[in-house]
C-alpha cells in the first residue's frame, strides 16, 4: 500500500511539469509581446517597461524558466502585478469560502443523488424512476449561472428565506455561514447530483442482478438491509470514481458560482485576475487546481480499497 | 450509424408495425432532440426575419419589462433582449459545431497515432494528462486572456481542453482493434499503416466518436456561455447568450427577465444536443448504453 502510494505521487511529478511548463510557456506562445498583452490596451510604454521588468521579462527565456521553477519549488507561485502581493497570500485570504461552498456541495449532492439513484435502480422502469432520469437529464443542461438565478429569485427575493448574495465566514457563525452558503451549493450542486444519481442507478441496476442479492432475499434478509449492505456498498466503486471525475468539474464551477452569488473566493480571484489581466495570478490558480485535481484522483484511487477489499495495491 | 440503418431497413423489409413502434420508441430521445435543434437552427437561419437589430438601442427603452412590443423586455441600454436572444442562436450553434468538428478531429488523428504507435504514445499521452489536470475553463480563459479576444479565439480555447478527452476515448478503442487478428494479417500482408489506419481502424471509431461529438459540442456551448458571462468569452459587442447574461447581473433584482430569457434557450438547446447523444448511444452502442 505505502509502496503504491509512493509510486502513485512520482507519477504525479510529469503531470505537474506538463502543467507547469504549459503554463509558463502559454505567455510567450502567444502572438505579440506579453508584456504588452499584460499591461493593457491603453498603457504607455513606460508602463509596458515596468511589467517587462516586474515579470522578468527582460531576461532569456531559459533563465526566466529556471527562476520560475525555482519558486515553484520553494512554494513561491509568484506575485501579483497588481497589488505587489504574493500570490499564495492571496489565495489564503480567499480560500475559506470556497473550501465551504465545495465541501457545502459535494455533501448536497451526495446526499440527495445516492438515495434517487438507489431509489431508482430498486423502482427500475417506475414512475419513480423516469422522474430520477428525467431531472438527470435536466441536471445536465441548465448552466449554473441560470438555476442560481431562478434560486436567488424564488428563495431570495420572493419568499425572503435566504440572503440574496454573499458569504458570512464562519466566524461570525456557522449558522450564519451555512444560510449563506445553501443555495450556491444547491446551484451549483444540481449537475453533481445528475451525475451522481445517474452512476448510482446504473451501478445499482447492475449489483441487484447478481446472483448474491437473490441469495440474501431467498434467507430472508429486510430489503433496506438487502439494499444498502449487500448492494449499494458493492456498487460503491463506480460511483466513487464518478464523484472524484465531479470533484474536477466542480472546481469549474465554482469558478462560475462565486460570480453569480457573490462570494468572494478564489473563483472570484480569478475572475478579477482575468479583468485586470493579472497574469501570474492566473498562472497560480492554475497551478492549484490541477495539483488539487491531482491529489482528488489519488484519493479516490486509495478509496477503492476500503469499498472492495478485493482491490489490493 | 450502421446498426441505426440496419434496423430501418429490417423494419421497412417486414413491414411490422410493431418492429417500427419498437424503432422510433428507442430512437425517441433522439427524434425529441433533433426537432428542437431543426427548430433552434431555423431560428438562426431565419433571425434578420424575425428579429429586429440585435445591436439598435434607444436610451428611452431602459429595462423595459416583457411586453408586447419588447416579447423579452429590455437591458440597461435599451436594447431589445428578444432580437439579442435569437441573434445569440447563432453564435451558439457556430460555438457548438466547430469546437465539436476541431475537437473530434484533432483528437481522432492523435489518438489512433497515439494507439498504433507506442513512442508517440508514452509522450504524448504524459502531455495529455498534465493538459487534462487543468480545469477546462481555466484553461480556456487562460488562452482567451492572454490573446485578442474574438470568436475563433473563443473557439480555438474551448476546443484545447476537449481535444485530450476525444483522443483518450479514441486511443482505447484503437488499441482494443489493434489486437485482433485481423490487424496482424493486414500487417502479415504487408499494407501499408496508413492503409490499415484508414481502412481497418478508422471505422471502428466511427460510433462512439459520433456519440462523443454530441457531448463535445453540448459542452461547448456551456463552456462559450460561461465564459461570456464571466465576462472572459466572445467580445461583448456580439450578442451571445452568455453576453446578454451577464449585462443582467448588475440588475437582476429588477431585471431578471435578461437573465432567463437567454438562460432558458441555453439550457434547451444543450438538453436537446444531449437527448440527441443519450439516444445516439442506446442505438451506436448497446453495451455502453446498459451499462449508463
Amino acid at each position: 500500500m505505502t509502496a503504491y502510494i509512493v509510486r502513485r505521487l512520482i507519477a504525479t511529478i510529469p503531470v505537474m511539469v506538463v502543467v507547469a511548463l504549459f503554463v509558463f510557456f502559454l505567455l510567450h506562445l502567444t502572438p505579440g509581446d506579453p508584456a504588452a498583452v499584460i499591461a493593457g490596451d491603453d498603457a504607455s510604454p513606460a508602463e509596458i517597461e515596468g511589467v517587462r521588468r516586474k515579470l522578468g521579462l527582460d531576461l532569456p527565456i531559459w533563465q526566466q524558466f529556471g527562476i520560475y521553477a525555482w519558486n515553484l519549488l520553494q512554494g513561491d507561485l509568484g506575485t501579483s502585478i497588481f497589488s505587489n502581493l504574493p500570490v499564495l497570500t492571496l489565495v489564503k485570504q480567499r480560500l475559506e469560502p470556497t473550501i465551504v461552498l465545495a465541501l457545502a456541495t459535494l455533501f448536497v449532492a451526495v446526499a440527495f443523488a445516492i438515495p434517487m439513484g438507489v431509489l431508482a435502480a430498486w423502482k427500475a422502469r417506475s414512475f419513480v424512476d423516469r422522474l430520477v432520469m428525467g431531472f438527470s437529464v435536466l441536471g445536465f443542461a441548465v448552466p449554473v449561472f441560470l438555476f442560481g438565478y431562478v434560486l436567488i429569485y424564488v428563495f431570495a427575493i420572493q419568499l425572503r428565506w435566504l440572503p440574496v448574495q454573499g458569504y458570512r465566514p464562519l466566524a461570525m457563525g456557522l449558522d450564519q455561514t451555512l444560510r449563506s452558503i445553501a443555495l450556491p451549493a444547491f446551484a451549483l450542486g444540481m449537475t453533481y447530483m445528475a451525475l451522481i444519481a445517474r452512476i448510482t442507478r446504473a451501478s445499482m441496476l447492475e449489483v441487484l442482478s447478481e446472483d448474491y442479492i437473490r441469495t440474501a432475499h431467498a434467507k430472508g434478509v429486510a430489503q433496506k438491509s438487502v439494499l444498502l449492505r449487500h448492494a449499494l456498498k458493492n456498487a460503491a466503486v463506480p460511483i466513487v470514481t464518478v464523484i472524484g471525475i465531479g470533484l474536477a468539474l466542480l472546481i469549474s464551477g465554482v469558478v462560475i458560482t462565486e460570480t453569480v452569488f457573490n462570494i468572494p473566493g478564489l473563483g472570484r480571484l480569478t475572475v478579477d485576475a482575468i479583468l485586470k489581466r493579472d497574469y501570474p495570478i492566473i498562472q497560480g490558480l492554475i497551478i492549484l487546481f490541477a495539483g488539487a485535481k491531482v491529489m482528488v484522483n489519488l484519493a479516490i484511487d486509495l478509496s477503492y480499497t476500503f469499498f472492495d477489499p478485493r482491490i489490493r495495491y | 450509424m450502421v446498426s441505426t440503418t440496419a434496423s430501418v431497413t429490417v423494419a421497412a423489409r417486414r413491414t411490422s408495425w410493431a418492429d417500427i413502434l419498437f424503432w422510433s420508441r428507442r430512437n425517441k430521445t433522439i427524434i425529441g432532440g433533433m426537432v428542437i435543434l431543426l427548430a433552434l437552427v431555423t431560428v438562426a437561419l431565419i433571425a434578420p426575419w424575425i428579429a429586429d437589430d440585435p445591436l439598435g438601442f434607444e436610451p428611452t427603452n431602459r429595462l423595459k419589462r416583457p411586453s408586447e412590443v419588447f416579447l423579452f423586455g429590455t437591458d440597461q441600454f435599451g436594447r431589445d433582449v428578444y432580437s439579442r436572444v435569437i441573434y445569440g442562436t447563432r453564435i451558439s450553434l457556430i460555438v457548438g459545431l466547430s469546437v465539436a468538428l476541431v475537437a473530434t478531429a484533432i483528437g481522432l488523428a492523435l489518438g489512433v497515432l497515439c494507439g498504433y504507435y507506442k513512442r508517440v504514445d508514452a509522450v504524448a499521452m504524459r502531455f495529455m494528462d498534465g493538459l487534462m489536470a487543468i480545469p477546462a475553463i481555466l484553461l480556456a480563459i487562460a488562452l482567451i486572456t492572454l490573446m485578442k479576444a474574438s470568436l475563433f479565439i473563443v473557439i480555438i480555447a474551448i476546443s484545447i481542453p476537449e481535444i485530450p478527452r476525444v483522443a483518450r476515448l479514441v486511443r482505447s478503442v484503437v488499441l482494443t482493434v489493434r489486437g485482433q487478428p485481423y490487424i496482424e494479417a493486414a500487417i502479415a500482408s504487408g499494407t501499408r499503416n496508413l492503409t490499415i489506419m484508414w481502412r481497418h481502424i478508422l471505422p471502428n471509431t466511427v460510433a462512439p466518436l459520433i456519440v462523443q461529438a454530441t457531448y463535445v459540442c453540448a459542452s461547448a456551448i456551456l463552456t462559450e456561455a460561461g465564459l461570456s458571462f464571466l465576462g472572459a468569452g466572445t467580445p461583448p459587442e456580439i450578442p451571445s447568450w452568455g453576453n446578454v447574461m451577464s449585462l443582467g447581473r448588475t440588475f437582476f433584482q429588477i431585471a431578471p427577465w435578461i437573465i432567463f430569457f437567454p438562460g432558458i434557450f441555453l439550457a434547451v438547446t444543450v438538453l436537446a444536443i444531449n437527448l440527441v447523444g443519450d439516444g445516439l448511444r442506446d442505438t451506436l452502442d448497446p453495451r455502453i448504453a446498459r451499462r449508463m
